[in-house]
């Protein structure tokens, strides 16, 4: 291939585009998938509608999945430098995340008359500008993968199923991928289907040689930077999964069962579908009738003595709220997941935002504390799902972690850890016929209360929701009261004494200080470390325990003569800083439309500030 | 599949006195909730349950303080939630008798949902429901099985509220086993908690209760002495529906629906009067036998009791068959299964 212009990049974005029933997602998973296999830093997200198929052709029912592949990926890309989009539909909506000078591939057979006037297009989209501004590739796929499926004797419908497979094989070529990985997963997935691994086969061929012989695309050639990664196993994992599997291994370090009581909800559903899978290892897994009963259900197992969660999203967790008091009042241990979504009421269910931090952290009646966490990348929701689940067991209290939709559907590599290195969890289990036994006698340090289990000999006693003395019988004494509201606290925010203390990323002699929390991680990350790049000074902090905050917040936040809290949500967790740290003033970087943060608006965001 | 047991044996023989608790009961005196804590009580023995191994959930109303005046484990919870808190209870652990206590409020109202689906699916649980047709903590307003047009603090002009029966609802719902008492007649709601502890999955115990504060004197019209004989049946399994002061009334059906007749009168005998099968699967008659009243008298006993694998048989079949054939015996297998590789 002497022709070749092979164009070295550190990261690529590839964006797959197209109806629902298309089959982005299941392209977009396998080029990661490639890509992981052969040296790539991966990182992806799926951007999918709420609607499981809406009409064919239409906006609405617009499917897309974006993969970014390099060396240090730690977000899933702002703009695309590839982009596949399978109809008109798809290249009117996803056009916008396409960088200028894009290669974009179409399916030309799609754009009818009548698909462009459904996608609102009034006359041919390809203007002399548009193909001036990106390098536009007209595939004729559907007519390739039909006369495929005609020489193998494959009805229609099933050949136009793998018109997402000759999209691939061009990407493969323009990518300098080798097909052998995803025909293995070809010969997996349909192993008992041999006509159907010929037909994609074939197809997959076909693309990756159509893509061949054009000249355009071999001076399109992208050598992408294998990553540099630490030694060890690695897979790709999304971080719903990567939830779940962190829940199982609290359960078999902390030798507690595990228990999930849950309902169906996006983002958060895979939680449990995932956990449902493993029974063999204990997982025991119960659907509720409702949010309310996965909630109950999981606190009813607690006291049974299981290592007890739920998981939900935004309006899921609303209807927790009472029995999240119920929690705390019986000082329980509880992991609840909130996979974060748009909102308010159903909002956006698809899309990603922050903004049930408020309610994490205030959302009961009464004097509700808890500790609340948040995941920040796709792979490590499996430590902080594991670390909400070691804390709720030691220190006998509700955990709340936040993930998000972005995390929780997107994926990353991820370097298996044995479960024997991870931190030990140790249940504080009462001892039975303990003749000292009282159900609300504290350790002095953690101020965390025993757990005495149905079925132990000797400690029967009763819990509830009415305020008890620390004997253990109801109580309305207004001291006792105070007392037991002063102690519930105390025991959350005893918690700072057992977590790492906050660390400093970036410049730390910067001026600016910029402050993130959850699921925004990849995004800052990289702002900030092409700013100082850039010879800027900017330093970063990235908070996941947020109730309660490492000790030294105070000292860090105090250092710093700017500082800009950025959220996707309209300023919560700024407002609750502001709560603890008056004496620091903060700017902020809001961004509230379903979407994670793009690198580019934070430089540019942090530059202004720099600038003031 | 042999039929399993989850809950040992207490291996020593128990008496009343062993599951009282030493908190003051707070009851108005004459609530019939005493009688009923009384018969609880006394079924514990019978049950032969060990007692660390009995777990007592409530709600919230009166009859939900219930777990502070029994010597076991208890969860005194939220309104509405008892049947949810009990399927985790009983889900993380099998091996404890789970009792669960609810009026009609909080079992019918407010935790309507979770009533239905945990017979639905047959949990393993006994449920009692303090049926007293008020609200009574609250002081006195209309619940889900107030009578239609009774006046009561929020219905000043008679309640518009159709009631529910709970029998239909659990018969509804497919329940396998529903019982109905009266407070006053400790004896029977010994009896049919004890078949209500012996059955398997959900049952069902509906106790006609007494609030003499806020609804007194509310089912008089059918436990008043001098009327209770002929007001009332108590269903026996495999016995001829009989009832009256005279023994001489039956049931029986006319081809269209139930009616109550005189043996002796218009040419009925005996062989007219209905047999009761509470094993009958199909909930046809048992509906109708719960749904009694009016010229019929309410029934009483064990209206249904019918097998069919608990939600916990099969929850445990499941997970033992999933343990000896799973891929993966621990978490790192898991973790490590599928594409992984090596850098």
């Amino acid at each position: 291939m002497s022709k070749d212009q092979i164009v070295n990049k550190d990261d690529l974005v590839v964006r797959f585009a197209g109806d629902s029933g298309d089959g982005m997602q299941l392209s977009g998973t396998l080029f990661s998938d490639a890509s992981a296999l052969t040296g790539n830093d991966i990182a992806t997200f799926p951007d999918y509608p709420a609607e499981i198929r809406a009409p064919h052709n239409t906006i609405a029912g617009v499917s897309g999945y974006q993969v970014h592949v390099g060396n240090h990926i730690y977000s899933s890309g702002d703009k695309c430098d590839i982009l596949v989009a399978m109809n008109p539909a798809s290249f009117k909506s996803n056009l916008k995340w396409a960088k200028k000078g894009a290669s974009v591939i179409v399916d030309i057979d799609t754009f009818t008359d009548e698909a462009m006037e459904k996608a609102g297009y009034k006359e041919n989209p390809f203007t002399d500008e548009m193909e001036h501004a990106y390098t536009i590739i007209k595939a004729p796929i559907t007519s390739f993968t039909a006369r495929i499926g005609q020489e193998q004797g494959a009805d229609k419908k099933t050949a136009d199923k793998c018109r997402n497979m000759f999209a691939l094989g061009i990407i493969f070529f323009m990518t300098h991928k080798k097909l052998d990985q995803t025909f293995a997963y070809l010969e997996r997935k349909f192993a008992k289907k041999p006509d159907v691994i010929k037909l994609n086969k074939a197809v997959l061929s076909e693309g990756y040689e159509y893509a061949d012989k054009l000249e355009v695309i071999h001076s399109h050639i992208f050598e992408v930077a294998h990553a540099e990664m630490p030694k060890g196993r690695y897979r790709n994992i999304t971080g719903n999964v990567a939830t779940a599997w962190g829940l199982l291994a609290a359960s078999e370090r902390s030798g507690r069962r595990l228990f999930l009581g849950s309902y169906p909800i996006t983002p958060a559903t895979d939680v449990m579908v995932e956990l449902s899978k493993h029974k063999a290892l204990g997982a025991r897994v119960f659907q509720a009738e409702d949010e309310i009963a996965g909630v109950c259900s999981a606190i009813g197992a607690s006291y049974a003595g299981a290592l007890a969660c739920t998981s939900t999203s935004g309006p899921g967790l609303s209807l927790k709220s009472e029995a999240l008091g119920l929690a705390v009042m019986t000082e329980l241990p509880l992991v609840v997941v909130d996979v974060q979504r748009g909102g308010p009421s159903t909002g956006l269910p698809t899309k990603t935002e922050q903004s049930d931090l408020n309610q994490a952290l205030y959302g009961r009646n009464g004097e509700a504390p808890l500790i609340v966490v948040a995941a920040s990348s796709s792979a490590n929701c499996f430590y902080w799902a594991y670390t909400a689940a070691k804390l709720a067991l030691e220190h006998m209290t509700p955990v709340i972690l936040l993930t998000d939709g972005y995390l929780g559907n997107g994926s990353q590599l991820f370097r298996i850890p044995k479960v024997a290195d991870l931190p030990s969890i140790t249940p504080r289990l009462a001892k039975p016929n303990d003749p000292n036994y009282r159900p609300f006698r504290r350790d002095p340090e953690t101020f965390a209360r025993e757990w005495a289990l149905p079925g132990m000999e000797g400690l029967r006693h009763r819990v509830g929701g009415l305020e008890k003395c620390p004997d253990g019988p109801l109580s309305t004494d207004p001291e006792n009261h105070a007392l037991m509201t002063y102690n519930r606290q105390e025991k959350v925010n005893r918690v700072a004494n057992y977590i790492p203390e906050q660390e400093v990323t970036g410049n730390p002699d910067a001026d600016l200080l910029v402050i993130g929390w959850g699921g925004t991680a990849g995004a800052i990350t990289l702002a900030v470390e092409e700013l100082n790049n850039e010879g800027k000074k900017v330093a970063y902090t990235h908070f996941n325990y947020i109730c309660p905050l490492p000790k030294n917040t105070g000292d860090i936040l105090r250092k710093y003569k700017k500082i800009v809290v950025c959220e996707l949500n309209n300023g919560q967790f700024a407002g609750y800083l502001r709560t603890q740290f008056p004496e620091c003033p903060m700017q902020q970087y809001n961004k509230i439309m379903g979407l994670p943060f793009e690198v580019g608006e934070l430089k540019e965001c942090f530059t202004k500030i720099l600038g003031e | 599949m042999a039929k399993r047991h989850f809950v040992p044996k207490a291996g020593v023989e128990y008496t009343k006195a062993d599951f009282t608790s030493d908190q003051m009961v707070k009851w108005c005196p004459g609530c019939g909730d005493h009688a009923i804590l009384s018969s609880l009580l006394s079924t514990f023995p019978k049950t032969g349950h060990k007692k660390e191994n009995i777990c007592m959930v409530s709600g919230i109303g009166c009859s939900s303080r219930i777990p502070y005046y029994v010597d076991t484990y208890g969860f005194h919870s939220i309104h509405g939630r008892a049947c949810a808190i009990a399927t985790g209870v009983k889900l993380a652990n099998p091996e404890l008798s789970v009792w669960v206590n609810m009026g009609d409020g909080d079992s019918m109202a407010i935790g309507g949902n979770h009533l239905i689906h945990a017979v639905r699916r047959n949990q393993d649980f006994n449920i009692t429901i303090f049926n007293n047709e008020i609200y009574g903590l609250t002081k006195g307003q209309y619940s889900p099985t107030t009578k239609f047009g009774q006046v009561t603090k929020t219905s000043p002009f008679g309640t518009i509220d159709y009631p529910f029966n709970p029998g239909e609802l659990v018969m509804g719902a497919q329940g396998t086993f529903f019982a109905r008492s009266l407070d006053c007649v400790p004896a029977l709601t010994s009896q049919v908690m004890e078949a209500a502890a012996k059955h398997d999955g959900t049952s069902v115990v509906e106790v006609l209760q007494n609030c003499m504060i806020f609804n007194d004197k509310t089912h008089a019209a059918i436990t008043d002495r001098a009327v209770r004989d002929d007001r009332t049946i108590v269903l026996e399994n495999g016995k001829p529906m009989i009832f009256g002061k005279e023994k001489n009334k039956g049931i029986r059906f006319n081809g269209r629906c139930l009616e109550a007749v005189t043996i002796g009168e218009n040419g009925i005998t005996m062989d007219d009067i209905m047999i009761h099968h509470e094993d009958t699967e199909d909930t046809g008659i048992h509906m109708m036998l719960a749904r009694m009243s009016g010229d019929l008298p309410v029934a009483l006993g064990v209206i249904r009791n019918v097998e069919k694998p608990s939600y916990t048989e099969l929850y445990e079949n499941q997970m033992d068959e999933c343990k000896a054939n799973g891929k993966y015996k621990c978490v790192d297998d898991l973790l490590n299964s599928g594409d992984t590789w090596e850098v």
